[in-house]
């Protein structure tokens, strides 16, 4: 390591805030009782919890994916008025206490909610459903994909897509051969994050799903209530979702790189090889 | 004529009209925010004028005016546009890019690659067609561009700058390349350099301000440029006078004998290469050349020769001769020109420029 | 496994450290462990106690926190209110406290066991389950045995939680078989589903109810009498401040505590 061009109370500081975030995560994993551990995560709560929640994770994020990615269009390659004020509510459920959001969403969707009121006369319940799981999660997890997707869009620019169009090519074609794929690992990595961000939801989760085995009762609820009378399967049950974060956050790193070249590509001219051997 | 252009561009001051006949390479230049990229994004369609009217081959590119907006979209102009770098789709395959303007046009893939293919060969790069962008060389990478854009398959062919990007060792091929390809296609090139214009174009445009200043044929304009500006971009010193009973005078007073068919009072231009000035400390007095006493105003290192401005003209001198008779700002020195190597012409065409800035108009004649 | 060892300890004392470093940072009003003689030979009614109590204690503790205080001038009290096995669960771990109200005697049989308690444990109060629900009770709910009709949504607590286990011995002892469409971790999160309309009926402690105002209107049933919660006190081995938590507890279930309580709608142990 190559610590010459810092003072050394900085790398120090960086070292005890390093510790401040792994350290817990390691109390726990000190804490977990190994001998029960396979019979705690795999309990049929547990087991019924963890699948419920890659379930309804998984949905949430292909609702990202498909509401997101126009959304991205939208802010990144359009201008309108009060575009910045779009973006920033489209943003506020980052910062919004999950809690809240559930709030908001009972009263737009709940049976006496702003919608869900002419939804109950179409015989349409959403509350205590998964849908209500799901529509938690994609709650809190679409300004993930937008905010990423929009930032893989601006840094793209619009100057392959101009090339694509007066080669002749639709503005569909232009946008499912040259900006998609040019935003590919952007896209990646904000579905990944939303992801993560829906598999870790609880606040929003609890308030508008509630919470029945199966059924509305994720893998963050279940340690949530496991805690209550069995802290060791609550602990058993965090491990797993940590291992799954550590996962899903190596896979939003691995895709990075490849973010990059499409950003060096479209961006700051980049250094080529010499004229090679013609 | 294949193309008619005419448009105005509120917001940038841009006012231009011209024509290109079919077949004809048109270069456009003229100095940084004179509206050349504006010129070819009206084009291309990336860019909706304010007002008038463009029509490619009869058919509308835009016709834009009180009660009518016509705007077509790129894909249906029949124009391709090769930038300055040559903006591959870094995800596809060489082939793939190439293939792209047909596939876009409803081509069969099969079809579409025999196509990429061939204008792969002819741009001299068959066998990089597997290859992805991002392990070409420059000058690879514009070849491929080349290729695509000609791919496509457009009535007209945009160039912004195509060889501005390369390293010096790779545009003279690529020149070449564009030399052949343009040679039997309409289409514009935008540049900075006058060599790009003498080389691939048949006619020059000469953009200012967002107004066309000049415009002609390329050799007329290149050897007898009409503006400062003009004259800068060819190379060459342009000094503007009258014609008067003994020949032409210009505004710094240097004089050249003329035959009779030139009315007298008409504005003409006197253009000569630097290269073309002779400084020396004594007047020239032989048959055949003029020449006017000035003093330096500025001496210019460039390279293998010395620039000395004086009287609103360049000369070029070896390094050597500055030595020797020690040209230094301020100095009194004789500029004198050979009869034969300079052209005069009348300049009364579109806007006759004054002075040139900061030119003296005063010099000591002398005839021969 | 030295090395697995040695990295344990050193963890632990990283551990610790920021344990000492939060206690110091926050100052909690409560008497550190041991200031105050670690034999708790500190007989006046003075100082700085810390009370941990059941999140349902919230707004009668609150109240009798602040009439102990004037009582006793120089005492200072320090509410923690959480669910009781989150309270249990911090005092194991060390948390400071010097009295534990808790809803249910299981939770406090576990402090009792681990010998965490300075004496037995004293009964507080009682409390018992009705049935809460909206203001206009849109499902027509009069008895539990309608709580368990097809197309109401009931809500009650989850297993795990207090008031679910209550609510798994009331359906038992009723003979009611409920089909919850959520088992709720917290009686807030049953009102709260009441309350938005969301839920037809939820089963809660009727110091819920109360507490919830005109929110939800509860419903009394018979069965309810068949389960009765009851919450102990008791003051713990480790306090420093043992006359002044004594006389928390003192106060606490004396005829004052007792009115405060019943007046929350807390039945008499």
């Amino acid at each position: 390591m190559n610590t010459a061009a810092l003072p050394r109370w900085v790398v120090a500081v960086a070292v005890v805030g390093g510790l401040f975030l792994v350290l817990p995560l390691v109390a726990m994993a000190l804490r977990v009782d190994w001998p029960r551990f396979v019979p705690l995560v795999t309990s049929d709560s547990a087991r019924a919890a963890l699948l419920l929640s890659l379930r309804t994770s998984l949905s949430a994020t292909a609702v990202c994916v498909v509401v997101g990615v126009p959304m991205a269009l939208v802010l990144a390659r359009t201008s309108f008025r009060g575009q910045r004020l779009v973006r920033s509510l489209v943003l506020l459920p980052l910062v919004l206490p999950p809690v809240v959001g559930g709030i908001a969403l009972l009263y737009t969707f709940g049976r006496r909610g702003l919608l869900g009121s002419s939804f109950s006369a179409l015989g349409i319940d959403i509350a205590f459903s998964t849908t209500a799981v799901v529509m938690s999660q994609a709650f809190v997890a679409l300004p993930f994909l937008v905010l990423s997707l929009e930032g893989a869009l601006r840094s793209v620019g619009t100057r392959y897509e101009a090339v694509g169009a007066t080669l002749g090519a639709g503005r569909w074609t232009v946008l499912r051969r040259i900006t998609l794929p040019l935003v590919l690992p952007g896209l990646v990595s904000g579905a990944v994050l939303s992801f993560a961000r829906a598999l870790g939801e609880f606040g929003a989760t609890l308030t508008f799903a509630g919470s029945l085995e199966g059924t509305t009762r994720t893998l963050p609820l279940e340690i949530y209530l496991q805690r209550e009378t069995d802290p060791d399967a609550a602990v058993a049950l965090s491990l797993i979702l940590v291992v799954v974060a550590i996962a899903v956050v190596g896979v939003a790193h691995r895709v990075r790189p490849l973010d990059r070249l499409a950003v060096t590509a479209a961006g700051t001219p980049r250094r080529r090889a010499p004229e090679a051997v013609r | 004529m294949v193309l008619s252009f005419d448009a105005t561009l509120a917001d940038r001051d841009f006012d231009v009209s011209f024509e290109l006949a079919d077949g004809e390479t048109l270069a456009v230049l003229g100095p940084n925010g004179a509206g050349k990229s504006t010129l070819l994004d009206l084009l291309a369609g990336l860019l909706a004028p304010t007002g008038g009217r463009a029509a490619l081959d009869g058919s509308v590119l835009f016709d834009v005016g009180p009660g009518r907006r016509v705007l077509t979209e790129p894909r249906g102009r029949g124009v391709s546009l090769l930038a300055q770098e040559a903006l591959l789709f870094p995800h596809l395959s060489v082939l793939e890019n190439v293939a792209f303007g047909p596939r876009s046009r409803g081509v069969h893939r099969t079809t579409a690659r025999v196509t990429a293919l061939h204008w792969l060969e002819r741009a001299g790069i068959g066998d990089l067609a597997g290859r992805r962008p991002a392990h070409l060389s420059g000058g690879q990478a514009q070849r491929v561009a080349v290729a695509r854009a000609l791919a496509a398959g457009p009535s007209l062919l945009l160039l912004d700058e195509p060889l501005a990007a390369l390293d010096v060792s790779v545009a003279p091929a690529i020149r070449t390349l564009l030399r052949d390809v343009l040679a039997e296609r309409s289409a514009i090139i935008v540049t900075h350099d006058p060599l790009d214009a003498f080389l691939l174009a048949d006619r020059v445009l000469i953009l200012d301000g967002g107004r066309v200043v000049e415009s002609g044929r390329t050799g007329e304009v290149l050897t007898r440029p009409l503006t400062a500006f003009g004259a800068r971009l060819a190379g060459l010193n342009l000094v503007p006078g009258r014609r008067t009973t003994s020949g032409f005078v210009g505004v710094n007073g240097l004089h050249v004998p003329l035959g009779p068919p030139v009315a007298q009072g008409t504005d003409l231009g006197l253009a000569v290469r630097p290269a073309q000035v002779a400084v020396t400390l004594q007047a020239g007095l032989a048959p055949g050349t003029s020449c006017i006493r000035a003093a330096v105003d500025d001496v210019e290192h460039r390279g293998d020769v010395v620039r000395v401005h004086a009287a609103g003209m360049a000369a070029d001198m070896a390094p050597i001769d500055v030595v020797t008779l020690d040209v230094v700002a301020g100095a009194q020195v004789f500029l004198t020109i050979r009869h034969a190597d300079v052209a005069v012409y009348p300049v009364n065409r579109p806007s006759l420029p004054g002075p040139v800035p900061g030119a003296p108009l005063t010099g000591d004649r002398v005839d021969p | 496994m030295t090395r697995n060892g040695r990295t344990r300890n050193s963890c632990h004392l990283v551990l610790t450290a920021i344990g000492v470093v939060v206690l110091t940072a926050t100052g909690c009003g409560a008497g550190e462990p041991g200031a105050a003689g670690s034999g708790g030979q500190a007989d006046a009614v003075d100082g700085s106690i810390t009370v941990f109590a059941a999140a349902s204690l919230k707004e009668t503790f609150t109240e009798l926190a602040e009439r102990f205080e004037d009582e006793y001038p120089g005492t200072d009290v320090t509410l923690n209110f959480a669910g009781s096995s989150d309270l249990v669960t911090q005092i194991i771990e060390g948390a400071p406290a010097d009295v534990l109200a808790s809803a249910d005697t299981r939770t406090m049989g576990k402090l009792a066991d681990d010998g965490l308690l300075a004496g037995p444990a004293v009964d507080l109060a009682t409390n018992i389950l009705q049935l809460a629900v909206p203001p206009d009770n849109p499902a027509g709910i009069a008895t539990l045995a309608d709580a368990a009709r097809s197309g109401v949504k009931t809500v009650v607590c989850a297993a795990q939680v207090p008031c679910g286990t209550a609510a798994a011995a009331v359906e038992e002892a009723a003979g009611v078989d409920l089909t919850p469409v959520s088992e709720e971790s917290s009686v807030t999160d049953v009102i709260g589903k009441v309350t938005s309309g969301e839920a037809d009926v939820g089963l809660v402690y009727v110091t819920d109810v109360l507490a919830a105002g005109d929110a939800v209107l509860g419903i009394n049933f018979p069965e309810s009498s068949s389960v009765v919660n009851t919450y102990p006190i008791a003051s713990l081995a480790d306090s420093g401040e043992a006359a002044t938590a004594q006389a928390f507890v003192d106060l606490v279930t004396g005829d004052e505590g007792t009115a405060v309580l019943q007046a929350a709608g807390f039945g008499a142990p």
